[in-house]
């Protein structure tokens, strides 16, 4: 059925096409915009928060004592992480020496069909952010076999943790500079902030669907 | 081709037109996401800047549309994605429900996609007993209450927060009456997380598809699409074939352009690309992707040079948002699934212009349309476009149904119109007659309508020309 048809419609597109002139010169892109790396780290900031993203400046040595605080402030119980991550051994480490702390740390090790359950019930997910867009204020998650793709849709609370050296002032920076058409991987997702809804009288809501939370971490050397 | 039932578009806008609370509850939200437009686009040279880098990049696709779609579908089978080819709505939900069936699946999570609309995907699968589920906030209050969305973006926004108080109330068991909309979210939010928990299958719409790299790109800000299509192990996507873009670099103005007209955002809480099913090692998404290309008239009107810019639509509904007649009527009173401007040249197209060509007459040709569209198509036009077809019969015109509205009364009135105007004698006496006699408008048939509300003209003692021919013109 599908092969006749798309016989069919190709035919047509191609008939018709044939009787079309190409466009002239495209005209000029977007404009190029050039931000020292302190106001990349200022407009991120800036433009998440004002979507309701809490944004930290950590030091690359000791973020993990600023992420125990705000996972005590929030009463978070469980924390899925990805153990094969950089990020994942840093916690690791800390919460083997940590005490104290009734902090539950599961990886993301099995397959989601034998760990469905575990993913939608437990408190915060944490994972790296690949780079982040200073123009308009996203982090770009980049989901791998390390690190599972639900982890930061599914849980309430998603922190990220983002390099502050890998700010891209555009979108089309990060493409250019990180050679996705090359790279691209499964999935990539752009994150402005928490889940939000304003289908009900355009009145703004938070948690729909995703996360209610999303804290950011923004490592600085 | 989807069979909708013939709709009477008079006696809809007639009822909309006595609906208050209809017309108040658009008004307002129509209000809102005007202004927030404008303040996304502050500077008038920048975003005419933007609207023709989005025209162009648009044109550029449609220039080379079949290319485009053949290397789109390599791409696409090389990262392990399924493609379908679907010539009618009709063929592209039996797709869906063959792969349905091949999973013994008797669920699926929806979210939000106007090809599945057009396809009234939800209703075929309903009767074959298949439970589809609206997940978007907007299109799952719609569902419960049995309608349809009534503006691309925003699809419940006729209700309003008490309304929808009374739905959830009435339709979700056990659900206490509340009007706060943080409580009404919530609402939604547990019973959809069961539903991901459990669905089999996600389906999904498709914003743009990249051609270099077999992208799928989604935006959205509920996170009810990530789950749609990470949760399920299939996911199945849906796509009109002019939804196909060129490279991944075209992508950032694009972006910008409809979440910027669409809902005022400089960009949504998700911008979701999905390029391949889930690889080998990897923990989670579908092991199963398709992607459903949808034609379903798209390629008739590509055959036309002029109706070819149709295609360059990206569905960001600001069209509707500023129409004065949608503002007015609100989005069901048109009866098909593309409400507004865009669906007057839409759906006459897709559909014919015998079931839909009367769209075309709810326009005052403000231009509005034409001035926000992000990819400047030239909405006005096409509606003369159709008008003009409507009464057209000339075998050449490529529109479906063209010169249905042809009639004798007509013809002659122009015919005799025509005399009146190519000779000065005829035209001279004419007023001459009518401005002594006074004679006013007849109070018959569609002068009748005209006039119910609107002051009848009255026909001045002199004419124009008299007044120029006696006073000569002032220049200033």
């Amino acid at each position: 059925m599908s092969e006749g048809s798309r016989e069919r419609i190709f035919s047509r597109l191609h008939a018709a096409s044939r009787q079309t002139s190409t466009p002239d010169s495209q005209p000029p892109g977007l404009p190029i915009l050039e931000y020292s790396r302190k106001e990349k780290i200022e407009k991120l900031k800036t433009l998440m928060e004002a979507m309701r993203t809490e944004v930290y400046i950590c030091s690359v040595k000791n973020w993990e004592n600023n992420l125990a605080e705000i996972l005590r402030q929030r009463n978070v119980k469980s924390l899925l992480y990805a153990p094969q991550t950089d990020i994942g051994q840093a916690l690791e480490n800390y919460w083997e020496n940590a005490s104290g702390q009734a902090l539950q740390l599961i990886p993301y090790e099995n397959d989601i069909e034998q760990f469905k359950e575990t993913v939608f019930n437990v408190d915060a997910g944490i994972t790296s952010a690949a780079g982040a867009i200073a123009e308009t204020g996203a982090l770009i998650l980049w989901p791998s076999e390390k690190e599972p793709r639900l982890m930061s849709i599914v849980p309430s609370i998603h922190i990220a943790v983002l390099k502050a050296d890998t700010i891209h002032n555009t979108l089309l920076d990060a493409m250019q500079k990180e050679n996705w058409p090359e790279r691209i991987p499964t999935n990539i997702v752009l994150v402005s902030g928490p889940s939000k809804t304003a289908d009900i009288e355009m009145t703004l809501a938070f948690g729909v669907h995703g996360p209610k939370a999303l804290i950011v971490l923004i490592l600085e050397d | 081709m989807t069979i909708h039932q013939q709709v009477d578009f008079d006696d809809n806008v007639s009822r909309a037109l006595n609906d208050s609370q209809l017309i108040k509850n658009t008004k307002a939200a129509m209000g809102t996401l005007v202004a927030k437009r404008k303040a996304i686009f502050p500077d008038e040279t920048e975003i005419e800047q933007l609207r023709t880098l989005g025209n162009a990049l648009k044109q550029k696709a449609l220039s080379k549309l079949p290319q485009l779609l053949e290397q789109l579908e390599e791409k696409c089978i090389q990262n392990g994605i399924k493609v379908h080819w679907a010539e009618t709505t009709s063929e592209a939900n039996h797709q869906v429900l063959d792969i349905m069936r091949s999973h013994g699946a008797t669920s699926l999570v929806k979210g939000k996609s106007m090809v599945s609309e057009e396809m009234e995907l939800n209703a075929f699968l309903q009767k074959n007993g298949i439970e589809a589920l609206e997940t978007d906030l907007g299109e799952f209050i719609i569902q419960l209450n049995h309608e349809k969305p009534t503006h691309i973006i925003v699809p419940a926004i006729h209700k309003n927060k008490d309304q929808i108080s009374k739905i959830f109330h009435e339709k979700i068991p056990n659900t206490p009456y509340t009007e706060d909309v943080a409580e009404l979210t919530a609402i939604a939010r547990k019973i959809l997380r069961k539903k991901f928990n459990e669905a089999e299958i996600g389906l999904s719409g498709v914003n743009f598809a990249v051609a270099e790299t077999g992208t799928l790109c989604l935006v959205e800000n509920e996170g009810n699409g990530r789950m749609c299509t990470t949760v399920p192990g299939v996911h199945i996507a849906l796509m009109g074939l002019e939804k196909v873009v060129e490279k991944l670099e075209d992508l950032p103005p694009l972006l910008r352009l409809l979440t910027g007209s669409a809902t005022g955002q400089l960009i949504t809480t998700y911008v979701n690309m999905i390029t391949t099913a889930r690889k080998q090692g990897e923990k989670d998404g579908p092991k199963e992707v398709h992607l459903i290309i949808l034609d379903n008239g798209r390629s008739q009107i590509f055959a036309d040079p002029d109706r070819r810019q149709t295609l360059q639509c990206i569905r960001c509904g600001t069209c509707l948002s500023h129409c004065p007649v949608y503002n007015r009527i609100g989005g069901h009173a048109y009866g098909y699934t593309y409400p507004g401007p865009i669906g007057k040249i839409l759906n006459p197209q897709v559909e014919g212009l015998k079931a839909a060509g009367v769209l075309a007459t709810a326009s005052s040709l403000c231009n509005s349309c034409e001035e926000v569209c992000p990819v400047k198509i030239q909405i006005p036009d096409l509606i003369r476009r159709i008008r003009n077809e409507s009464y057209s019969k000339d075998p050449a015109s490529t529109m479906e149904g063209h010169g249905y509205k042809r009639n004798l009364l007509e013809t002659l009135t122009w015919k005799v119109w025509e005399k009146i105007n190519t000779y000065p004698v005829i035209n001279a006496v004419g007023l001459k007659i009518l401005s002594v006699l006074g004679i006013k408008l007849p109070q018959i048939g569609p002068l009748k309508n005209w006039t119910r509300y609107r002051a009848t003209p009255e026909l001045a003692p002199k004419s124009l020309h008299e007044l120029v021919k006696h006073h000569g013109v002032d220049h200033e």
